[in-house]
């Protein structure tokens, strides 16, 4: 179905892009980008005066919990939470059950994502055998069935020779080595960050040097190979001084931040409330401010969501006992938009650090909103505020530090090659369950 | 005589004010356990329930003998718990305990925030009895009564406390309590039971014993808690530890002439304390325990007793 967005302001920075007009959407491609663009026969119009539309946002990490743990999530839900958040792509990270350490697993997440027909899913795979850390995953088959970076999520390769080997390997099949940093030795285990509130709380706190002292080894090790490197969600001062100077010595690494750790510090964790715990942890306001710095100057590439759904069986008890994680796609977006409220940075940094460069990070075909492109788009209204609450979200989880808060900003209509992926344009206005998943 | 909780889940809610409330009403209370018949009717038709999911003994006598003194019908209930064996979640633990009705829940348990993940979800008062390494505010307030009952002030007065700081409730909420008190407390221990951001407690720390019980007024000794290392090496043995940060008798010559040296118990002799310090007439460690009886029945009574039902 052909489709003219009126009156919108189009905003694509990277393509300097920032007018109040129309674009036209024919066979899943943009066929038109001007003013006073007229719909013809069949064509549906959508009056989007005072909406944004953005090219369509990109999230480098998310766990869509399938195969193995779909009572958390499943291909299908994650990637309808995905379109309703804004969402056009978004790469998955390999900690299923079985891990997605071979072409099998790769397939199957394609497979379902297919049969979602909702967001564009990236499979990313294991670096090694079962996330295990003892023998190289087969990354040569899976670069053919469309992994485009490996990781071992949760778990950094502890062993400086066999990284060395990963980092080798990944570059001979053109992958992105994705680390998600954590001495294990070092944090073991502790449930938030070690400082003043850790101190406060009595509970065991992961300090700042066990994600640095990673990102360092890992860092001497992309010198020494070469290989492309992605430091998974960073999250503190010495991380982004480290990333800093690894880009000024010219050496091929991208970072990526959480829009929660540009949200929230350590504080939150003084309540016990289990959907405050998030691995790496909530650090401190420098560390927040340091972060939140990186993004602006560019040193972090891409934010994620790291949406990290869980059920209520893992949330629902002792602080120490409930699992790391927050799910994160449906409220990315006001909480991106309240930073650049706030002025923290401009609305530019926020969505090419949501579009065009977590494209180049992870190497995916972008073009962003100019004639001919996939039309692959999110129609924002920026002011319109909802509850975080189970009606109003896609996702199974609900398991967000804002549940039960009014957000502002939702996307209204999200489109992956032309095709309505979210869609409540005609909603009531009060929540996500308006619209029609996977129409075509 | 008001007091604003519902609960006691730690030293970190309370002032100053509330702290002297409780102390004041202990202090009455005490008076009950040296009759000859130690029971008043305070709380007939009160029930109490004592959910302890991490072991403990001197702890739950006590609160034990102050539910029967206030006459409460107290039932204990002990489940082993770890985050390894699982059994029922401590939320289906509550619910059940709430569908019994009682009027509060005291609670000791191996995570830090359990009471207050109880308190969320239970209509009765909670009080908390020792949540991992946060807090154990009964056993502050125990302490307190017993330093007010040798020092006539707690403005200026300087509190030393010796050992695993990192891992002890008992610290955290001694110096939360103290400092609220307008005390002076400073910490000692060897760097790796100190954990960084002690001193926004309101405390300052100390890695030579001496300089921290120099001059003191009041030393806690606290035990090695070897339970709570989780197989960490925090120090080579227990001699050196001793040697280093235990409290014989040529230490007890830097401390004020009339300072009092307090333990929360058990004591490792021979390792924290040399036992003519435990057994010394400095020695107020009985004291502690006598007074934490009176200090847990003020408790139980400003929150199972007064106004509700009544």
């Amino acid at each position: 179905m052909d489709l003219l967005i009126a009156n919108a302001r189009l905003f694509d920075p990277e393509n300097n892009l920032d007018q109040v007009g129309d674009l036209l959407v024919s066979n899943g491609r943009i066929a038109a980008v001007g003013s006073g663009l007229a719909a013809g026969n069949g064509v549906r119009r959508i009056d989007a005066s005072g909406k944004l539309v953005l090219p369509g946002l990109i999230d480098l990490h998310v766990h869509l919990r399938e195969p193995g743990q779909e009572y958390k999530e499943t291909i299908a839900t994650g990637t309808a939470a995905a379109a309703a958040g804004g969402f056009v792509t978004v790469a998955c990270m390999p900690n299923t059950e079985p891990p997605n350490d071979c072409k099998a697993v790769t397939e199957l997440i394609l497979n379902r994502a297919k049969e979602a027909n909702a967001s564009r899913v990236v499979p990313i795979g294991t670096m090694t055998k079962g996330r295990a850390g003892k023998t190289l995953s087969e990354m040569g088959e899976m670069a053919e069935f469309g992994v485009k970076a490996v990781s071992d999520d949760g778990d950094s390769v502890a062993d400086s020779g066999l990284m060395r080997h990963v980092l080798e390997y990944a570059k001979t099949f053109g992958l992105v080595a994705v680390q998600h940093c954590e001495d294990k030795a070092l944090a073991k285990g502790a449930p938030m960050h070690e400082g003043i509130n850790s101190a406060r709380a009595g509970l065991a706190g992961q300090p700042a040097a066990a994600e640095a002292s990673i990102l360092a080894r890992d860092l001497l090790l992309v010198a020494l190979t070469g290989a492309r490197y992605h430091a998974a969600h960073v999250s503190t001062a010495e991380s982004v001084e480290l990333i800093r100077g690894a880009k000024a010595k010219g050496l091929p690494v991208t970072a990526e931040a959480t829009i929660q750790h540009l949200t929230f510090t350590d504080e939150a964790c003084l309540t016990y409330d289990t959907k405050t715990k998030v691995n790496p942890p909530f650090r401190t306001e420098a560390d927040r401010a340091a972060l939140r710095e990186a993004v602006a100057d560019g040193t972090i590439d891409a934010i994620v969501t790291d949406h990290a759904p869980h059920s209520r069986i893992e949330k629902d008890l002792e602080y120490d006992y409930a699992a790391f994680g927050i799910m994160g796609l449906e409220t990315a977006l006001p909480l991106g938009l309240a930073l650049v409220r706030d002025g923290v940075f401009d609305l530019g940094t926020l969505i090419r650090a949501w579009t065009s460069r977590p494209a180049a990070a992870f190497g995916l075909d972008w073009r962003g909103l100019v004639e001919g492109a996939p039309a692959d788009l999110v129609v924002v209204d920026e002011k319109r505020t909802w509850t975080v609450e189970p009606k109003n979200l896609r996702s199974k989880a609900s398991n967000t530090p804002l549940l039960g808060q009014d957000v502002t900003g939702r996307a209204l209509l999200t489109l992956v090659d032309g095709r309505p992926v979210h869609d409540e344009v005609d909603g009531t206005g009060s929540g996500g369950r308006t619209g029609t998943v996977g129409a075509n | 005589m008001s007091f604003g909780h519902r609960h006691l889940l730690g030293i970190e809610q309370l002032s100053r004010e509330d702290i002297l409330t409780i102390l004041n009403l202990a202090g009455t209370f005490k008076e009950i356990s040296e009759r000859r018949i130690k029971k008043v009717p305070t709380l007939r038709g009160r029930t109490v329930v004592n959910l302890f999911m991490e072991p403990s003994t001197r702890t739950r006598v006590s609160f034990e003998i102050a539910e029967k003194r206030l006459s409460a019908d107290g039932v204990n209930i002990s489940i082993s718990t770890s985050a390894v064996v699982k059994g029922e979640t401590l939320l289906d633990t509550a619910r059940n305990l709430q569908a019994m009705n009682p009027d509060a829940v005291v609670i000791r348990h191996s995570a830090a925030g359990s009471p207050h993940f109880l308190a969320r979800n239970i209509a009765a008062s909670v009080i908390n009895a020792g949540d991992g390494s946060h807090e154990h505010p009964t056993q502050a307030l125990l302490d307190c009564m017993t330093i007010r009952e040798h020092k006539s002030e707690f403005e200026g007065l300087k509190v030393a406390i010796v050992g695993d700081i990192s891992h002890s409730r008992v610290a955290r909420s001694d110096i939360l309590a103290l400092s609220k008190l307008g005390a002076k407390v400073a910490v000692a221990g060897p760097a790796t039971m100190l954990q960084p951001g002690l001193e926004t407690l309101g405390c300052t720390t100390h890695t030579q014993l001496d300089s921290a019980v120099e001059g003191a007024d009041v030393v806690m000794m606290l035990r090695i808690q070897k339970e709570r290392l989780g197989g960490e090496s925090l120090f080579a043995n227990s001699r050196e530890y001793a040697r280093t940060f235990g409290l014989n008798r040529k230490r007890l010559d830097l401390l004020k002439p009339d300072a009092i040296v307090m333990h929360p118990g058990p004591i490792n002799r021979g390792v924290e304390m040399q036992p003519e310090v435990a057994d010394g007439k400095q020695s107020v460690i009985l004291e502690q325990v006598a007074n934490g009886v009176a200090v847990r029945m003020a408790v139980l009574y400003l929150l199972a007793g007064e106004s509700e039902g009544a």
